[in-house]
């Protein structure tokens, strides 16, 4: 690559000038209040090389809502230059760069890891586990993500941004189309946070599988540890598509391969078929994660029993099946024989059924149920009605000869964007909000909280609910502006105020965070919001203690914390308690990712020698684990006796 | 099928699995070699014929070498391993099918090779 | 930690500590993981099969004699590999050691033969940017070659440490999971000779 030294920067935009200034003073901040408060061995011991799943879970939940942020100001800039006809806000490339940008963003540095944050957090503690199956790799997962995401925050000031779309087609992602480190940035970005997200995947798997606490059959686990069971399945089986998908392409255009390109016998589409057979299941670990997250908080709320749990169970294994067989819904329009469009059309259609099922199962569970219209329980309530508009038009999508009317318009926008932001946005905040006093011990403002929810719903709508409409009447998707004589600006307008309305919710729960951490009433039990169900709401305080149990709790029965307070058992009682084994933190993992930043970083820029000094690095902390035989260490019996007497006291 | 982890007869003992195992594998390998190359039949029943000796070295080797029912998570790693299994079948052959129709199309049809084109294009060439 | 390793002491020694069974089963799980990355692999081979772009065609260069020989050294090394861990579960680390060594000099014979072929491809005018056709080839058979050279190393890594501390339930779950990753490899080569070479030398496609 010829790269000028003069273009490594990216300069000449006043925005990303802006961006770059930001960056540098809120570092220098950074690093200046860490120095001043002598903050940092603490920060090092405490949280960087933590194999603690509560805080790994905190770090990735932080770290998606400043995603979250910028991802949501790329859509803000979408939306403000779309508003009115020929507007001269963002010329062409910086548009595709940002909705590039936009949609990479939000699907895997924000989605992703605010789910799997909240599953970090939760899981092991709903099972009665004292951590997961493979700490240390839980440590290395949160910072191959790291390393990934900020790998490919840093293309827009460094190098440039990519601006294929987050769905990367070739040839418009290849060598002519898109020259420089842009693209690059994408594909070595992703394949790292990927490799952190398969190892995700496998621990999940082996720790619900084998570390369920005594009496806990797999029929009595709580239904977001299910969801979560189900969504490591199609983890483990779908990223390492993704994968060979990455690295082909990273061939094609580092090494001079054939497999996408035009000439020698290359073929284009094929990416697309591998980027989608990745990319269908992806979809189904966002929202699978986010059908747990609700059932917990609808049976919490109605003060009831989920409804139809061996149906729930049973439909969400029928969708992780089923996601593997719908992916060229994606691309009807390629130029598919009829029996094959026809072929996955009817099996798209088929994977509506069983979401369909967890519909009604959790409007059942409501049926004669006591409800608090909690601010959790107002984000479950909105996702209903919402998310069903956007499964309704995504089975009208699946209709083969039909999608040739909508396929790449403003509906398909508006279909995604409702099951996503209705689905797993909604989630995310429902989740945050329910398990907030878990992790920090008090709990987010209510009333504010519910005008965040107000605010960004109805922004929500009334961004999209229009471009079901401007799809319908042509408008394709994209483009970075339009004319006049098209006559969508009146909706377009329309969408962009919503489009504000959310950065104001976003803005609102920025102020409750920080209010509540002003304000907020410290609590001390481990049931925050006195309806715990799960076992998650059984720790003996507020913020369990880091082993989670001091005695692991045998259970007899679903919703075993429910049934304990109904039936007036002890849940801790005057156990005999032994020491607890725990693991030793790390640092190893985080250095590891460096080296695998470094080498990442020199392929963007096809300075191999760095690429080469990234691999042997990795390789070498993965010698130096192998060898390396700690057993960690245990926490003797009189801290564990001293803490729960403690924590008993406090809730007197 | 989800064995449980006490010792097994090889403890000790001349490990049967493994030759017969190992001579199975010769033997199937040897096979495929002989059909694929020398056998005067259609590459049809060919491509099924190696293809089922594949499958069945393979899971010969599952069973005899890697011990995959063994232990108190037999039934997962089985049950692991054919949803694996069952993957690989979808992506391979789903891909195929897709693009079988897409070889006469376009920039494509310049290469002049189909692996299996049929006789009339399945829709209107534009 | 957890459940009661006394329940497991007839179990053979790989399965004697719980962070040995939880790696076990993590790593079968992980071997479906690859499962997928090699299916996705074939998929692409499969697809770009024939796109040799007027360039020189594989049924050229193909040679049986070589595929046998490097069948052979690996269905021979997941043998001896096979009988590593049978010798490790009678409790016997020369055993362990030597048929080890053999299966790594076997293995290394394999990546060996692979080397040269590759070569003598690039210099037949087939290398990774003639055509689609061979990119996938070399992708395909490279990623497998890669991951036995890792193997390589790894096991040679896993036998310093028997070489230190002996037959442990810690070293002994790190034999068995090298087995398992080192028979899959194997596994995944039948399919190799399969799909490229017979479909290759019989011009089945």
């Amino acid at each position: 690559m010829h790269l000028k030294w003069d273009e490594f920067f990216v300069t000449g935009d006043p925005l990303i000038l802006g961006a770059q200034i930001s960056i540098a003073l809120t570092s220098i901040a950074i690093v200046f209040v860490l120095t001043y408060f002598k903050k940092w061995k603490w920060l090092w011991k405490e949280w960087l090389t933590s194999v603690d799943h509560k805080k790994l879970g905190i770090m990735y939940i932080l770290a998606a809502v400043i995603m979250f942020f910028r991802g949501g100001v790329d859509g803000l800039m979408m939306r403000a230059q779309l508003a009115l006809p020929n507007n001269t806000f963002l010329d062409s490339n910086h548009y595709n760069e940002i909705f590039t940008t936009h949609g990479t963003i939000m699907i895997l540095f924000m989605a992703m890891p605010f789910l799997i944050g909240l599953i970090n957090v939760v899981v092991p503690l709903q099972i009665g586990a004292r951590d997961v199956a493979f700490p240390y790799l839980n440590n290395l997962s949160f910072w191959t993500f790291m390393v990934g995401a900020m790998l490919f925050n840093i293309s827009f000031v460094i190098g440039g941004s990519p601006s294929a779309g987050w769905t990367s087609y070739m040839p418009l992602a290849g060598n002519d189309f898109s020259p420089g480190p842009g693209q690059n940035y994408y594909l070595l970005g992703l394949q790292i946070a990927g490799i952190g997200t398969l190892m995700t995947g496998i621990n999940f798997m082996v720790t619900i599988l084998k570390m369920r606490t005594k009496g806990m059959t797999l029929m009595r686990m709580p239904m977001f540890t299910w969801t979560t069971l189900i969504t490591s399945v199609i983890i483990v089986f779908a990223f390492p598509v993704l994968t060979v998908a990455l690295a082909l392409m990273t061939f094609d255009r580092l090494f001079g391969s054939a497999f996408f390109t035009l000439e020698a016998g290359g073929m284009p589409m094929l990416w697309a078929n591998l980027f989608w057979i990745w990319g269908h299941p992806e979809v189904y670990i966002v929202i699978l994660p986010a059908f747990g997250i609700f059932s917990e908080i609808f049976a919490t709320f109605s003060r009831k029993q989920l409804f139809g749990y061996k149906a729930m169970v049973v439909s969400i294994v029928a969708i992780s099946v089923l996601s593997f067989l719908v992916w060229v819904h994606h691309f009807f329009t390629m130029g598919n024989s009829a029996a094959v469009n026809s072929f996955f059309s009817i099996t798209t259609m088929a994977i509506s059924v069983p979401t369909g099922v967890k519909i009604f199962n959790w409007l059942f569970t409501m049926y004669r149920g006591r409800i608090s219209f909690t601010s959790p329980m107002l984000w479950a309530l909105g996702f209903i009605p919402n998310f069903v508009i956007g499964g309704v038009t995504g089975v009208m999508l699946a209709m083969a000869a039909a999608d040739y009317q909508y396929h790449n318009t403003y509906f398909l926008v508006s279909h995604f964007h409702y099951v996503l932001i209705a689905g797993t946005v909604f989630a995310c905040f429902a989740g945050l909000v329910f398990w907030y006093p878990k992790m920090f011990g008090y709990k987010l403002n209510e009333r504010i909280g519910k005008w965040f929810f107000w605010v960004f719903m109805i922004g929500f709508n009334i961004c999209f609910f229009p471009q079901y409409f401007l799809g319908l009447q042509g408008m394709p998707r994209r483009i970075y502006t339009y004319g006049p004589e098209d006559g969508w600006t009146a909706l377009n307008f329309i969408s962009t105020i919503g489009a504000f309305m959310m950065g104001v919710g976003f803005i609102i729960l920025c102020y409750n965070i920080y209010y509540s951490w002003r304000h907020a009433k410290r609590e001390v039990s481990g049931d925050s919001w006195g309806e715990g169900r799960t076992l998650d709401w059984a720790t003996s305080s507020a913020i369990p203690p880091h082993y989670n149990f001091a005695a692991l709790p045998e259970v007899t029965t679903p919703d075993a914390f429910h049934h304990w307070k109904q039936n007036n058992v002890d849940v801790h009682p005057e156990k005999e308690f032994k020491k607890i084994h725990m693991p030793h933190n790390s640092g190893r993992p985080l250095i590891m990712s460096a080296f695998f930043g470094l080498g990442a970083f020199g392929l963007v820029f096809e300075w191999y020698w760095i690429g080469v000094i990234g691999l042997i690095g990795v390789f070498a902390t993965m010698i130096l684990r192998s060898f390396e035989y700690d057993d960690g260490y245990y926490i003797p019996v009189e801290e564990v006796i001293e803490t729960e007497k403690k924590n008993k006291e406090a809730q007197k | 099928m989800a064995g449980k982890t006490h010792s097994s007869a090889e403890h000790e003992h001349f490990p049967w699995k493994h030759v017969v195992g190992f001579i199975l594998s010769i033997v199937l390998t040897i096979l495929a070699f002989w059909i694929a190359i020398g056998a005067e039949i259609g590459s049809s029943a060919k491509l099924w014929i190696i293809f089922g000796f594949a499958f069945i070295q393979a899971f010969l080797q599952l069973f005899m070498f890697m011990h995959m029912t063994e232990s108190e998570n037999g039934t997962v790693q089985v049950g692991n391993t054919l949803f694996g299994l069952f993957c690989a079948i979808i992506f391979v052959i789903g891909s195929v099918w897709i693009f079988a129709a897409h070889y006469s199309h376009g920039e494509n049809s310049k290469d002049g090779y189909s692996p299996s084109a049929p006789k009339q294009s399945e829709h209107s060439e534009k | 930690m957890g459940h009661n390793d006394s329940s497991y002491a007839n179990a053979p020694l790989e399965y004697q500590s719980e962070t040995g069974r939880l790696n076990i089963l993590g790593f079968w799980i992980f071997l479906g993981a690859e499962i997928v990355l090699f299916s996705t692999l074939f998929a692409t081979y499969f697809v770009l099969h024939g796109r040799t772009a007027g360039g020189v065609l594989p049924a050229e260069l193909f040679d049986m004699k070589l595929v046998l020989i490097m069948t052979f050294l690996l269905l021979v090394s997941s043998f001896t590999c096979g009988i590593a861990v049978h010798e490790m579960r009678r409790g016997s680390t020369k055993g362990v050691v030597i048929w080890t060594i053999l299966t790594l000099l076997l293995g290394a014979g394999f990546v060996g033969f692979e080397i040269y072929e590759f070569f003598h491809y690039v210099h037949e005018g087939a290398s990774i940017h003639t055509s689609a056709y061979w990119s996938a080839f070399f992708v395909l058979l490279g990623t497998h070659g890669l991951h036995v050279s890792i193997g390589i190393f790894w096991i040679t890594g896993v036998l310093f440490q028997i070489k230190k501390r002996g037959l442990t339930p810690q070293t002994a779950s790190k034999i068995f999971i090298s087995s398992l990753y080192w028979h899959f490899l194997d596994v995944v080569w039948i399919f190799i000779f399969t799909a490229v070479y017979l479909i290759g030398l019989g011009g089945l496609l």
